[in-house]
């Protein structure tokens, strides 16, 4: 007895020292100044706070909050059929979890956040997934897994009522057409007058569908052997871009404006959620899965051998609002444009989806839910690294729209400099040369940025001399990738949605096997995302700034629909004395996505406001005066109506948030009103003393 | 020490490691794990035909991409 007390005392000593640890990291952090820092420092704080939150946090939501019972037999138990309800083995549902959540998302956004200085971003990172993220992914996965592992539409139906959960289903289709357009021209503006990473990205397809044939076909279900072999292939393709970009005649063949690109990436849309799955979805799937694993392990080994020092000021003159990358105040839009990695909404509809179905024990939804979270959040921190490592005159010339910094790398570095951030045209042309590409200038988007990061961790670890800009394009590929395979099947998971939906007014489009009802569904589909791609590509603005903020609005405001579910989950079960667990967070992100949202609409600053913008447009045409980079009236005519467009989308985004809120009170009012628990929890099973032995 | 014969559980735990890697790996792509699923249709179900490796692979794999499966952003 007295040794294990003695034990335990030791144990929470050290895990103190822990949080005292990472106290001082964030200090150091935050109050040095005007030297740069290791970026250690940043990996430091972040790990050991995360450490403490799920020891202490995520073991209170557990216990008092969610009181989670290992005794309850969970739906992979109880609907075990060896398919999709399979009790799993906790480290590799870690693994599935977490390759499920982390995407493009927690990559780009602190990349752009990055205009504003490291330290705000990641405060945000560490505060916003131990407080918000990592809460929501774990009660929702709690929530479904005691609902037969529903999904988070019906979760929503069934705890609130048909009427919000329609809605929270209309509002998710939305968000998957503005996710897809974003990341479609984060693609688009990486590939735009780079033949060498255009020639690497073309050269995934054959590829793929090499490696498909082969699974079909030839070894029926090899992914593994086939995925080496793509591999290999896949670094041949990234070697050879380089030659082929260099050839006289093949470099400039391989040349494409971002509106040619826009145009390819519509089409290859529309063919590739039309192909069988196994030709050129499933592989390449699989390669960008296995890829982006890689990467991040690689990226975190990296970082700690190369032990970068932060180029970036740990806070800019920008946070004030007036950024190039990216216009707004810190409060709200840093929160908005960070989404993944502090919090996010997709990932309530990942924990309602296949991973509670494979959760082989209540206790476990710990590990998985707020763990996997964690490890998103620190793919987030190393994002942040690597676009902090880089010149910040590098930064800024790469990341500001041409309206802003002009064409030519003179222009670019007399006003990059200007602002504080000194850098030589030289250097621009030398970086843009060292990285295997004609110019670095205006690459919007995050994608180039990091990958510039990026390159400069990964040539520092592996052997080889010139070996950045291979890395270099190995980073793009590898955003590409995952990218691409996330417009695909983005574009056939909107397809079904549209054809349910337009199936309401029409029965014969409902039907999944008719081709016609098909090519109606996904046209419709790729004319949605294409449209909101194709104005942000020939936005002046650089069209970051335009579509960004649409998505992370639409993205937190999911979240906010998942926590509030939350809210009402818990007050349905009587536990409203633990309640703020999710109130905190569902109000922190009403509050931003709310006010973001009508910043959008109604600010008067052109460069913030859609209204705005849409009026100086307007005026400008009935003056007859033309805004550069605009080249007729036509073009002109359009940016005003893509910003009335997207301030009525951001309207539609505000109502379907509060039309939620609305319900959520309602539902809430009503629990209270009931002495009983009124939640729609399915009756317990108790795990036999067999299964208990029997856990993977 | 010294002389001690290398356990043989030494080797039962790499093998299943690498097993487990596997089987994440696989379900990262959507296929559950096969044996499992062999296991489970001769305990529950015996008088079912039990799929090849390679055509388990195909089912699933058109499951998988059937109606939906998003990831994330």
């Amino acid at each position: 007895m007295g040794t294990t007390a003695k034990k335990a005392g030791w144990t929470r000593l050290g895990w103190a020292a822990l949080a005292l640890l990472g106290a001082f990291c964030l200090g150091t952090l935050a109050l040095r100044r005007g030297e740069q820092i290791n970026a250690l420092w940043i990996v430091a704080a972040a790990v050991s706070i995360y450490l403490v939150a799920y020891r202490y946090y995520s073991l209170f939501i557990a216990e008092k909050v969610l009181g989670l019972d290992p005794t309850r037999a969970t739906p992979a138990v109880i609907n075990d059929d060896g398919l999709d309800y399979v009790p799993t083995n906790k480290h590799v549902l870690f693994g599935h979890h977490f390759a499920a959540i982390a995407g493009a998302g927690p990559l780009v956004g602190p990349v752009l956040a990055a205009q504003m200085g490291y330290l705000p971003g990641t405060l945000w990172l560490i505060a916003g997934v131990v407080l918000a993220g990592a809460v929501q992914d774990f009660m929702v996965l709690v929530i479904s897994s005691r609902r037969n592992g529903r999904s988070l539409g019906d979760l929503v139906r069934e705890e609130m009522g048909p009427t919000p959960g329609t809605i929270a289903l209309f509002g998710a289709f939305l968000i998957m057409i503005i996710i897809l357009a974003v990341l479609a021209m984060i693609v688009v503006k990486a590939l735009a007058g780079s033949p060498w990473g255009m020639f690497t990205v073309i050269a995934t397809i054959p590829i793929a569908i090499l490696m498909g044939v082969y699974m079909r076909y030839i070894r029926p279900g090899r992914i593994g052997e086939i995925s080496v072999v793509g591999l290999a292939l896949l670094l041949a393709a990234i070697w050879f871009g380089g030659q082929v970009a260099a050839h006289p005649t093949w470099g400039p063949a391989f040349t494409f404006t971002g509106t040619q690109i826009t145009w390819m990436l519509i089409g290859y849309g529309f063919v590739a959620a039309v192909l069988p799955v196994w030709l050129l979805l499933a592989p390449r799937d699989y390669l960008s899965t296995f890829l982006k694993i890689g990467t991040i392990i690689a990226l975190a080994i990296g970082i700690v051998i190369v032990m970068p020092e932060l180029r970036m000021p740990a806070l800019t003159q920008f946070a004030d609002g007036t950024g190039p990358v990216w216009k707004g105040g810190m409060f709200p839009f840093l929160f908005i444009t960070i989404a993944c990695g502090a919090v996010s909404g997709f990932h309530a509809l990942i924990a309602s989806g296949t991973t509670p179905k494979l959760l082989p024990n209540e206790r476990d939804a710990r590990y998985i839910g707020y763990g996997g979270m964690l490890m998103e959040s620190f793919v987030a921190i190393m994002a942040m690294v690597a676009a902090s490592i880089i010149d910040p005159g590098i930064y800024f010339a790469m990341n500001s729209p041409a309206a802003i910094v002009g064409t030519d790398v003179n222009a670019v570095a007399q006003t990059v400099s200007s602002w504080g951030f000194v850098i030589t045209p030289d250097l621009l042309t030398a970086t843009a040369a060292d990285i295997g590409e004609t110019s670095i200038l205006s690459r919007a988007g995050g994608a180039p940025t990091l990958a510039v990061g990026i390159a400069h961790i990964l040539h520092n670890v592996l052997p080889g001399e010139d070996t950045m800009a291979f890395w270099y394009h190995f980073a793009i590929l590898f955003e590409a990738l995952f990218i691409l395979t996330a417009v695909d099947a983005g574009t056939r998971a909107g397809r079904f949605m549209l054809q349910d939906l337009l199936g309401t007014f029409a029965p014969g489009l409902r039907r999944t096997e008719s081709w016609t009802a098909n090519l109606i569904a996904t046209g419709g589909c790729v004319a949605l995302w294409g449209y909101f791609l194709y104005q942000g590509v020939t936005d002046p603005l650089g069209g970051i700034n335009m579509l960004w903020p649409l998505f992370g609005i639409a993205n937190q405001m999911l979240a906010g629909i998942a926590l509030m579910l939350c809210t009402v989950v818990l007050f349905k079960m009587k536990k409203d004395r633990y309640a703020w667990v999710s109130i905190v967070p569902t109000v922190w992100l009403l509050i931003c996505t709310t006010s973001a949202g009508w910043i959008k609409i109604f600010a008067s600053d052109p460069g913030v406001g859609f209204l705005a913008q849409a009026n100086k447009y307007r005026a400008a045409i009935a003056a007859g005066e033309l805004i550069a980079p605009s080249k007729d009236m036509g073009a002109m005519q359009q940016v005003m109506i893509n910003n009335y467009i997207n301030a009525g989308l951001t309207v539609l985004f505000l109502f379907v948030v509060l039309a939620v809120l609305v319900y959520a009170i309602k539902a809430i009012a009503k629990a209270r009103a009931t002495d009983a628990r009124s939640d729609r929890e399915t009756p317990y099973v108790a795990l036999t003393p067999q299964q208990q032995a029997a856990q993977p | 020490m010294g002389t001690a014969l290398v356990p043989l559980e030494y080797f039962a735990a790499h093998r299943k490691v690498w097993r487990r890697l596997v089987q994440t790996a696989r379900l990262c792509c959507g296929v559950p794990d096969y044996d499992n699923y062999v296991r489970h249709l001769l305990e529950k179900h015996p008088e079912r035909e039990i799929p090849d490796y390679a055509t388990f692979f195909r089912q699933r794999q058109d499951a998988r991409y059937g109606a939906g499966g998003f990831r994330c952003c």
